[in-house]
């Protein structure tokens, strides 16, 4: 029972670092930062419903630290740490509530991972640009969120895994 | 999918929040529409240089990371050595209010109504 948790998450950060990789290879189609597809969302999206809260929480930091270290900078890393603590705060939250599916979890975890990399930058740089940028954070957030809670609704069903 | 109507309904109600609310950011911050004179330069947060928008010309900044063009009572950034030039391609700006950000050498050119600065500098 043990190893096969074990097993199901190691799998679950290697497809979030694969994620992550194909995401950085797709060119920014939308001229503001912190846009991102967040196609590692569906990792944690899939464990977070597969295994619970604590077991995403840990996906999330492997993924986010070893992303920074293969494709990132240091820079990046803040930016990386304060969009997977809002976002996954936010989902988790979400998830407790029993309330929403999978998709409104994700669009969640998407708009608050947009919006807490550009808030962490907006703490490094001093200035409050964040404001002008929120609308094309949140819409994107929303439109990825919808893609990645799909996705990730049909791993859950037909990933059939037992921990 | 075949979700419960209750989930569904929960879904709806909170991505179109979530809109509503992008809908009144971009009301609330879209700026006052009118000109600036100024384009002000910051790298970490600090003031490095400022423009007037009504002097064309072709500035390095941060140590030549970022190529800075103002003409027209447009600013605009050429060309950056970050990875991504997410900068570059933000475009021209020339309303009050308007920014350019480059994350990567966290710089930031922001447009200014000079009757705005009193408030800026305080």
């Amino acid at each position: 029972m043990k190893t096969k948790k074990i097993a199901v998450m190691a799998l679950a950060a290697a497809l979030a670092m694969i994620l992550s990789f194909v995401e950085s290879q797709i060119p920014a189609f939308v001229a503001v930062p912190g846009v991102k597809v967040g196609l590692a969302n569906i990792a944690v999206v899939f464990v977070l419903y597969k295994l619970g809260w604590k077991e995403a929480v840990v996906i999330s930091i492997i993924r986010v630290f070893v992303v920074s270290v293969l494709f990132g900078t240091a820079v990046s890393l803040f930016y990386s740490v304060a969009g997977a603590v809002l976002s996954l705060t936010g989902m988790v939250l979400l998830k407790i509530t029993r309330l929403f599916s999978t998709v409104a979890v994700s669009v969640t975890g998407g708009v608050l991972h947009n919006v807490g990399q550009i808030a962490m930058a907006c703490i490094l740089l001093e200035t409050n640009v964040i404001k002008y940028y929120l609308p094309f954070l949140i819409v994107s957030g929303v439109i990825a969120g919808v893609v990645i809670g799909i996705i990730a609704a049909i791993m859950v069903k037909r990933v059939d895994v037992e921990c | 999918m075949s979700l419960p109507g209750k989930k569904r309904l929960a879904d709806l109600v909170l991505i179109t929040s979530l809109l509503l609310l992008a809908l009144v950011c971009y009301f609330l911050f879209s700026g006052s529409g009118s000109h600036g004179n100024v384009a002000v330069v910051c790298v970490n947060g600090e003031e490095v240089a400022r423009y007037s928008l009504a002097v064309e010309g072709r500035y390095e900044l941060n140590g030549g990371s970022n190529i800075l063009i103002i003409q027209d009572g447009c600013a605009w950034l050429e060309d950056a050595d970050c990875p991504d030039k997410l900068c570059v391609r933000q475009g021209k700006i020339e309303l009050d209010g308007q920014c350019i950000t480059c994350l990567p050498n966290k710089l930031t050119v922001t447009i200014y109504a000079d009757n705005s600065e009193v408030e800026l500098i305080s």
